[in-house]
């Protein structure tokens, strides 16, 4: 079995042009990843910000060692979201994942990856994506690891690789409307991109002061970050062939270490759950969806999913 | 107003036999409803058709020219996929009208064990833009588009002229935030999702909780939706339409929305002249006599809006939610 490939996501969030090219470029010379996924999946307006930092990000992480996989937006609607997919995929050479249904005619016959905000959930989707070019699919993150293990079977025999997202806050919702505008009062059109002071996400708690739900922009996070290390050695075992960390603003090269090292099987579960503790990642975290229970829930021990 | 229009179909929801049967008395020209399982997005206890019912149903809305269109819109899970096979199967076999779908898969057994069979695409599909829906046209041979609720209506004209299908739009009822079909905020809460079992907020998780001071919570699992005042009405917790606190605001907003209604009955001519060719009206959950009042007057409203008359729809104002009603996203950008 071929090495189980470690990947950093793409950053979800509105981090200056900076942070974002400082963040990639320590990913390109320190993390243990094996692919990079570049490009916006929220909002098109954030877009011209990073832009032109992108071809020497791409350079410099495959001088990394790096593959690079160009993602294209979760949801197409506006003139500008539709352009911005579509100078993705003009991009010569370039492999893409996919995360909206308007990208894929354009793809077709062309090898191309689907992403997480893809609905695929069953063997006949994959066929039929897989017979158009898809080659890798990162699953859907709300999908139990007894769907896991009938579409590892099938991505296998179709010789594609299959991802999951192993760490980090988790998408749960997209919409037209954007959140973090709305909280101050403004509208998508004139956010003044307030979303930029939230560099994971702006928390929102219940009534009575739960910690509940994370906005960025037209998306809706966990609260909670995914943390797979317990169901790591599973997810191996049926065929996973990649395990994705949907980068935060804590030490994401310490956080990349250490899930090389337990998909290497030179930590524990455990080991890997107590640094991550000492790293400061925001406690507790949720595994629940793998288990078929609510998905903000921390299933202790192993316990079979559905 | 003297223009007249090509008459868009009136397209109506039914949860039950009785409310298919009051909803094509009351001029629906098609009707849409699911069968009672996981296989569609409205899988409420005690709603929708076994296989029988909805054999027997289509009887009755043929007879009287009505169509009927089955729902199989959630989306085909592994390993259980062949359930949402087998309700493709039935309709084909009771010859529904059409199949409306949303996942992949399903649409490629259909296409390929029925290729007679008429497909239209899902809200739950979320395709809002043309590259979006023609890929859907050209892979599956879509006979029409449900445009997801957030589009304007110069948007939808845009998006009529780029595409080679029909165009469905929802007009009046319950209006979701988050896109269709894209959705995980039940299953993170309570377990069961809404893309993979059809369920929305289901009514076992909810609980109605009274604080000492009068107020009254509405829990979802175990989270706090919203917390209503001794003076203010209750409301059921949907987690989109709740209210939450935000860093930095510490009274609690709708961070998503308010619970309001979609109605859109003012807009009818502009839809019609942006090429909408079906209207929809939302709430399978709802009652007959709901159903009865809503396809009565949008049959009255669509008639009138074909003649060039100007349609009175002051009564619908009275059944849409908490009496709030909203054009959403289809009057104004700024609704984003």
């Amino acid at each position: 079995m071929a090495k189980p490939q470690l990947t950093m996501g793409p950053v979800l969030f509105h981090w200056s042009a900076e942070q974002k090219r400082d963040f990639w470029f320590r990913v390109a010379d320190e993390a243990p990843v094996d692919v990079a996924y570049l490009g916006e999946v929220i909002c098109s307006k954030r877009t011209p910000f990073f832009d032109s930092h992108l071809p020497e990000v791409a350079e410099r992480l495959i001088a990394g060692g790096k593959k690079v996989v160009w993602v294209t937006m979760a949801e197409v609607l506006s003139k500008l979201d539709r352009n911005t997919v579509s100078g993705m995929i003009v991009l010569e050479g370039a492999e893409i994942e996919a995360n909206d249904s308007s990208a894929l005619s354009r793809l077709s016959g062309r090898p191309h990856r689907i992403g997480q905000y893809f609905n695929v959930y069953n063997e006949l989707a994959m066929e039929h994506l897989a017979r158009n070019g898809a080659c890798h699919f990162t699953l859907p993150v709300e999908l139990p690891a007894g769907s896991f293990s009938t579409l590892a079977a099938t991505a296998h025999k179709l010789g594609a690789g299959m991802e999951v997202q192993i760490f980090g806050r988790v998408g749960l919702a997209l919409s037209a409307r954007c959140y973090h505008a709305r909280a101050h009062g403004r509208t998508k059109d004139n956010c003044l991109f307030v979303c930029e002071n939230d560099p994971d996400g702006m928390d929102l708690k219940t009534h009575s002061g739960a910690p509940f739900l994370s906005i960025n922009g037209i998306q809706t996070l966990s609260h909670r970050f995914l943390n797979l290390s317990r169901e790591v050695g599973e997810l191996k075992e049926i065929g996973v062939t990649a395990f994705r960390l949907s980068p935060h603003s804590c030490d994401m090269i310490a956080v990349s270490r250490l899930y090389r090292e337990l998909l290497d099987e030179r930590v524990t579960a455990d080991e890997t759950d107590n640094r991550l503790v000492e790293l400061g990642v925001r406690q507790p975290m949720m595994n629940g969806f793998f288990h078929a229970k609510p998905g903000f829930e921390r299933v202790a021990a192993h316990a079979s999913g559905e | 107003m003297n223009e007249t229009f090509a008459k868009p179909e009136l397209v109506c929801p039914a949860g039950t036999p009785a409310a298919l049967r009051t909803a094509v008395d009351a001029g629906a020209d098609a009707v849409y409803c699911g069968l009672a399982n996981e296989t569609n997005a409205r899988n409420f206890a005690g709603l929708n058709f076994t296989p029988q019912a909805l054999e027997q149903s289509i009887a009755y809305a043929h007879d009287r020219g009505a169509k009927v269109l089955l729902a199989v819109n959630s989306f085909a899970t592994s390993p259980r996929a062949q359930l949402w096979f087998d309700a493709v199967d039935l309709a084909a076999r009771l010859r529904a009208d059409a199949v409306i779908v949303a996942d992949i898969g399903v649409a490629s057994y259909a296409v390929s064990r029925y290729p007679g069979l008429r497909l239209h695409l899902s809200v739950q599909a979320g395709a809002s833009s043309p590259e979006a829906i023609r890929y859907y046209c050209e892979e599956f041979g879509i006979s029409r588009v449900v445009l997801p609720r957030i589009l304007t209506v110069p948007e939808i004209d845009a998006i009529h002229r780029e595409i080679p299908c029909e165009i469905e739009a929802f007009v009046f009822g319950n209006i979701g935030m988050m896109a269709e079909g894209r959705c995980s905020l039940t299953n993170y809460v309570t377990g069961v999702s809404t893309n993979m079992n059809g369920v929305c907020s289901p009514a076992s998780d909810v609980r109605y909780v009274e604080h000492s001071d009068g107020s009254t919570a509405a829990t979802l699992g175990d989270f706090e939706i919203d917390c209503y005042a001794a003076e203010e009405k209750t409301g059921y917790p949907t987690i989109c339409k709740g209210r939450y606190m935000r860093p930095g605001r510490e009274e609690p907003y709708y961070a998503f929305e308010e619970p309001v209604s979609l109605n859109l009955s003012a807009l009818l001519p502009d839809l019609v002249r942006a090429g909408v060719s079906a209207l929809k009206i939302e709430g399978r959950q709802r009652s007959r006599s709901y159903v009865h009042s809503v396809v009565s007057a949008y049959r009255r409203a669509v008639d009138d809006v074909a003649a060039g008359r100007t349609p009175d729809l002051s009564t619908l104002a009275m059944l849409t939610e908490g009496g709030k009603q909203t054009q959403g996203a289809y009057a104004t950008k700024k609704w984003r």
